[in-house]
């Protein structure tokens, strides 16, 4: 069976591509791109005019809490999320009940995940078994389970030394080692970054510091082994530059920022809601200068990609003392809005630059299938619409969990249409009116 | 040592009417005029206290409950007090008999109480914020008696009462607070009162104890006690609790004391009239010399005896703004 998707404007920085082209689809994977292609008996998709066509949009973070946190989401559910996000692929991290750190568990998401035959779930294996920190994970045999990276996202590498052996032999398998960074002794029980809010509110802070000392430590140890590190949702200014120092000397260091961390910043935990948990992440909302450096670092290149942190937690969870409450918010459905919002159209980047970090860069950076419309590649596609308003509506979510600070902001830019392996797996309710003004909800 | 005098100080605020908002939960969001009406209603409250029948059926049939999850003598005894002296019925519910041990949370525990009826609810949390989270979920006046780190108003109310009974004014006096600024919820509600009262506020500590961002308090501050004491108006101290040397906070409570503790040498920097202040519970020899704590410019037993009546024009101006919004209906 073949597909065309026909009109639009294609945007494929892996092939410097940008114009009106059409897109064949045979089976799963591209036939040809070219333009003003023959029908040929193929089912046309027609793009409306204005839209975006993009390779397959890949979030490399995301917390799919599947097995052991049901109550949360699952993989179905995340991959649901996943897709009407715009997200073709997801990779998620090894933070369940139990901890992915055997081949086992990967197999099983895997399994889960062709069950629910919506988004490709890449699994992230567990540094440490146990993510204790203490004895290295067979990262052999979860790679040959399909774990794609490794990490013990949410608990850092305590030590150099586990660290240094994780790099130099997860350089020899030829994966990255995707560190959460975190002094835990500077963290302490911090709740919030460390600064006037937190200090007036009465919250537990988390310097910018405590990030960046393991940043700086795992550039180093990246440089000692030869070894790739990526960062992991990074927050803090000195990070940036402990990062962007690295790279100037040649270390193989990569690194990501979440939507909320270039767009929120600290000042929302005293209003217009004091103490409002879906503002409770880790790391945490920093300060302005430390969100601005992050808006210089998606500019000027600093930063590789873009990536969610996709942390559900269920409304229960949250609906306590904020000192009691887990740290992470949904991301999924929020950050093409996001980034074309606040990033695009607000002059901060390019389209070209936001498909980048959205999908070509997440794929190069881990190695992944996808990130480019060739021919021959696989037919993973998103659609999007960057004039179209949205208001962000939690309750409409396709995660389980509904944990999102951006509840009723209206943003220009959405997702259409989704296609995963030739097969329309997400089309937006809206898709068939085309473009629209503002659609709110109320 | 002066005496208090029991006549209202005149200050430059002129009293709101009413105050603003349902709940007390914070110094934050009170401007001015909220805090002379609270101060000025006090002082009509302290003279009921010094009756013969020290009550007023002002809140008959009103219900109070005081949710404490956090041990506390003080506090606590001075709002059951309070509200007795108002007449309200009255129910105190520590952690030990909450039904918190058991895994309920914060929420529901509240939504429980709140099914029997309740017009005010005071509470005393570990947690900063909690009283905030309570305000978005509950139908009933919520009093924050202290939350975590965060504020503890009637702390804030009573002092401010306290130092305009000796001084006759807020606006324009050096004070000087001394010790755990990072920790200390009296600490915040000060700050935010005093500076919208106009006086001049120095803190002192160790620069361990010193929150981050302290430069936009609006407050100046030392880690020299000398320079905050110079002079000042009132020196009022803060509680350090001893296990704080495990956060590397500080090396020793006789290092802390050397450095920091008010003894009757270094309060000769003060003026001539300073009056000592402490929220308690104090720790002598530590943050504190006795010779201070029971000394003639002491004013610290004043503190409680005014918290009753600082907190009696709290509850009866609460519980008056919601009989003004019941007849407004």
């Amino acid at each position: 069976m073949s597909t065309l998707i026909k009109g639009g404007r294609v945007i494929d920085p892996s092939a410097g591509r940008d114009g009106a082209f059409d897109i064949l689809i045979e089976g799963e994977r591209i036939a040809q791109v070219g333009r003003d292609l023959a029908t040929n008996g193929a089912h046309v998709i027609e793009i409306p005019k204005g839209c975006l066509v993009v390779p397959g949009l890949i979030d490399i973070h995301v917390h799919l809490r599947e097995p052991g946190q049901e109550h949360k989401e699952t993989i179905s559910s995340g991959t649901a999320a996943a897709v009407a996000g715009g997200f073709t692929a997801v990779a998620c991290m090894p933070n369940t009940e139990p901890i992915n750190d055997h081949a086992g568990i990967t197999q099983f998401i895997l399994k889960k995940a062709a069950e629910a035959g919506l988004a490709r779930v890449y699994p992230i294996g567990a540094v440490s078994l146990g993510s204790a920190g203490e004895q290295l994970a067979e990262l052999g045999e979860q790679q040959a389970a399909g774990c794609i990276a490794f990490s013990d996202d949410g608990r850092p590498v305590a030590t150099a030394l586990l660290m240094r052996r994780a790099l130099e032999y997860a350089r020899m398998l030829g994966a990255p080692i995707i560190d959460h960074c975190e002094d835990p002794t500077l963290k302490g029980d911090g709740v919030a970054h460390e600064g006037y809010y937190a200090s007036a509110l009465g919250l537990r802070g988390i310097p910018g510091a405590a990030e960046s000392l393991m940043v700086e430590r795992d550039v180093s140890l990246a440089e000692l082994t030869g070894a790739h590190v990526h960062i992991a949702h990074m927050s803090a200014r000195q990070s940036l530059r402990a990062v962007r120092a690295g790279k100037d000397r040649g270390v193989h260091v990569t690194c990501e920022v979440t939507p909320h961390h270039f767009t929120l910043t600290d000042e929302l935990l005293d209003a217009p809601v004091k103490y409002d948990t879906n503002l409770k992440m880790n790391p945490p909302l920093r300060e302005r200068v430390d969100r601005d450096a992050m808006l210089e670092g998606l500019a000027d290149g600093t930063i590789d990609t873009i990536a969610t942190d996709h942390a559900p937690h269920h409304a229960d969870e949250k609906m306590v003392e904020f000192d009691r409450a887990p740290f992470g918010i949904v991301g999924l459905e929020t950050a093409v809005p996001l980034v074309f919002d606040r990033l695009v159209h607000a002059g901060k980047i390019s389209v070209r630059r936001a498909i980048e970090l959205l999908s070509t860069n997440p794929a190069r950076v881990m190695n992944l299938p996808g990130g480019t419309l060739t021919d021959g590649a696989l037919a993973d596609v998103t659609i999007i619409d960057p004039d179209r308003s949205q208001t962000i509506d939690a309750a409409a979510l396709k995660s389980r969990s509904k944990n999102t600070p951006f509840h009723g902001w209206t943003l220009r830019g959405s997702v259409v249409m989704t296609l995963v392996g030739g097969r329309v797996v997400h089309r937006a309710d809206t898709a068939s009116q085309g473009r629209t003004t503002a659609h709110a909800r109320t | 040592m002066t005496t208090p005098v029991q006549i209202p100080a005149p200050v430059s605020e002129v009293a709101t009417e009413r105050l603003k908002s349902k709940h007390l939960l914070g110094i934050a969001g009170l401007d001015a005029g909220e805090i002379t009406l609270i101060l000025d209603t006090a002082v009509a409250m302290k003279e009921v206290g010094t009756r013969a029948i020290k009550k007023v059926p002002t809140l008959r049939g009103r219900t109070v409950v005081n949710l404490f999850f956090e041990p506390s003598t003080r506090t606590r005894t001075s709002f059951e007090i309070a509200e007795k002296r108002l007449s309200a019925d009255t129910l105190s519910i520590s952690t030990a008999t909450s039904s918190v041990s058991k895994g309920e949370t914060l929420a529901d525990t509240v939504r429980n109480l709140e099914a029997m009826s309740p017009d005010m609810i005071v509470m005393r949390h570990a947690s900063s914020g909690a009283p905030h989270l309570l305000s978005r979920i509950c139908r009933s006046a919520i009093i924050n008696a202290g939350d975590g780190m965060h504020e503890h108003p009637t702390q804030a109310l009573l002092d401010a009462f306290t130092i305009r009974e000796h001084k006759r004014r807020l606006k324009g006096l050096k004070v000087a607070i001394v010790g755990d600024l990072l920790h200390s919820r009296v600490l915040r509600s000060n700050v935010l009162l005093l500076n919208a009262m106009g006086a001049d506020v120095w803190l002192c500590g160790p620069a361990t104890l010193m929150p981050a961002g302290l430069d936009r308090f609006g407050v100046r501050s030392t880690t020299r006690i000398d320079e905050a004491v110079d002079e000042a108006d009132v020196v009022m101290l803060l509680r350090i609790q001893q296990e704080r040397m495990h956060g590397h906070f500080f090396p020793s409570v006789r290092e802390y004391f050397t450095l920091f503790g008010m003894t009757p040498e270094r309060l000769r920097l003060a003026k001539d009239d300073v009056i000592v202040m402490h929220p308690g519970p104090m720790n002598r020899g530590v943050e504190i010399d006795s010779a201070v704590a029971d000394g003639p410019y002491s004013v610290i037993l004043e503190q409680v005896s005014n918290g009753v009546a600082v907190r009696m024009a709290v509850l009866y101006l609460l519980a008056g703004r919601e009989a003004d919004e019941v007849s407004n209906v």
